[in-house]
């Protein structure tokens, strides 16, 4: 039915299989566009935050979606400005996660708000003293730059292609994609800085609290490192998924081992600047506040030391070492572990920095807030996911996304035909 | 966001946040208007056929 849409040579499902798996994902994201609607026609109501605790699930969800995107920035650093022409084999896809992510990070900061009609105010009226005024600046920028990143992917469609203007566009966009990558690298690393540097900044709340440099903390750098450290493990978690849905190889070992190897490499450095991080805010910084390391991590039934364990030892050094050593790295099951890891660590790190920072007990008299989120609240967070899976399957099937796909499947496809 | 607005001053804030905003804006606005105009042009001329 849509064979005419489908890269020449690639083999995909048929169409009423296709549709299946979209309306089923379809239905998730309608509960998740239900939910939106509520909280943009009845008010932030529809959410359990109160004046006592203001972030919803959905600011970690926007942090965390930031973070794994930040694979798209680093991966087209590396390929356009580095030149490390190995990942081109990886870039569209790598592009499509940032697309993504970013446009659900959007969309979720479009829900906050709480009335989305006026979300131009931010640009307009800008509070030029407001590091989230840097974010919503370099995030919709950014965003700008992926788009243009996306499209000459989707004018190398079969049908977009053979349009004489469309073709060039796309050839010409290539020609000059690395001034494109250089501005998304240059706002990415502000915009992601800029989030952590948020939290750094908190004087009042000593668990997010830090010093740093000049006018940035040292969350500022950290939040752009883990974000360039993780990304990559995003990126190859979604292409492993996406290969084992599809039941084929997309992308050869040598891109995915280099690709790898740079995000051990970065989750190494990342963590040790970390944990040096760590040590001087436990034993400087909270005591000079008047507070002790155990003040933050007891009297709760949630937040204890195992988040500080899992995010910085199992979900950060482990993933590190793992990446980098090369047995591991080029052993699947190994890889694949870390790479979760990964994922799960850079998430924690995000929930620990927006969620556990507003559960702390600032006060004397202040006790644990212990956050229950709104169904309405876990509809929104999710929406992103039904979103990106759709987008994924639509650009895997109509788009000409992985290079090496004829070439790595070309046995597999003979014998199938045999 | 623009000079005529109201709350606009001559500050550095003002300098270094929209001196960055108006930075990227304005290359990716070039980049994409010489793309597209390359590519009419190419498209006239008929340049490079219909393959990279």
């Amino acid at each position: 039915m849509d064979d005419a849409l489908i890269p020449e040579g690639a083999k995909r499902c048929g169409f009423p299989t296709f549709m299946i798996g979209i309306v089923i994902v379809g239905a998730v994201l309608l509960w998740g566009v239900y939910a939106m609607f509520l909280c943009w026609f009845k008010g932030l109501n529809q959410t359990n935050m109160n004046d006592y605790y203001g972030f919803a699930l959905w600011i970690w969800a926007d942090l965390a979606v930031i973070a794994v995107g930040g694979g798209a920035f680093f991966t087209g650093l590396l390929k356009y400005i580095f030149k490390v022409d190995e990942l081109k084999n990886i870039i569209n896809f790598a592009v499509i996660i940032g697309f993504i992510c970013y446009s659900s990070a959007l969309l979720i900061l479009a829900i906050d708000i709480g009335q989305p009609l006026r979300g131009w105010f931010i640009f307009w009226h800008a509070n030029v003293h407001s590091m989230l005024t840097e974010v919503a600046f370099c995030l919709s920028c950014y965003f700008a730059v992926l788009t243009i990143e996306f499209i000459p992917n989707i004018l190398e469609n079969r049908q977009a292609n053979k349009v004489p203007f469309f073709h060039h566009l796309a050839h010409n966009m290539h020609g000059v994609m690395a001034v494109f990558a250089a501005t998304g690298a240059f706002l990415s690393f502000f915009h992601q800085g800029s989030l952590g540097g948020v939290a750094g900044v908190m004087f009042g709340r000593p668990f997010a609290y830090r010093e740093g440099l000049l006018i940035w903390p040292w969350t500022f750098f950290l939040f752009t490192w883990s974000a360039a450290a993780f990304g990559p493990c995003f990126t190859l978690l979604v292409t492993k998924i996406t290969e084992i849905i599809t039941g084929k190889k997309l992308v050869g070992d040598k891109t995915v081992h280099l690709l790898a190897k740079i995000s051990g490499w970065m989750i190494t450095t990342y963590i040790i600047a970390k944990i040096i991080d760590t040590i001087y805010w436990a034993w400087v910084t909270v005591p000079s506040m008047g507070f002790k390391l155990s003040h933050f991590y007891s009297n709760n039934g949630f937040y204890g030391y195992w988040i500080l364990i899992t995010e910085v030892i199992l979900c950060g050094v482990v993933p590190g070492l793992l990446l980098i050593n090369k047995s591991t790295r080029e052993n699947p099951a190994t890889r694949t572990i870390a790479i979760i890891l990964g994922v799960i660590g850079v998430c924690l790190n995000r929930w620990v920095m927006v969620l556990q920072i507003m559960a702390v007990p600032v006060m004397s008299f202040d006790t644990w807030a212990l956050y229950i989120p709104s169904w309405q609240e876990v509809a929104t967070t999710i929406l992103p996911v039904a979103y990106g899976i759709i987008l994924i399957a639509v650009a895997y099937r109509y788009l000409p996304v992985f290079p090496q796909e004829l070439e790595l499947n070309k046995s597999a496809d003979a014998a199938a035909q045999n | 966001m623009f000079p005529f607005c109201f709350e606009w001053a001559w500050d550095i804030g003002h300098a270094i946040f929209f001196g960055g905003f108006w930075y990227a804006i304005s290359i990716l606005g070039a980049g994409m208007t010489y793309c597209v105009l390359k590519a009419a042009y190419d498209t006239v001329n008929d340049k490079g056929g219909s393959h990279h």
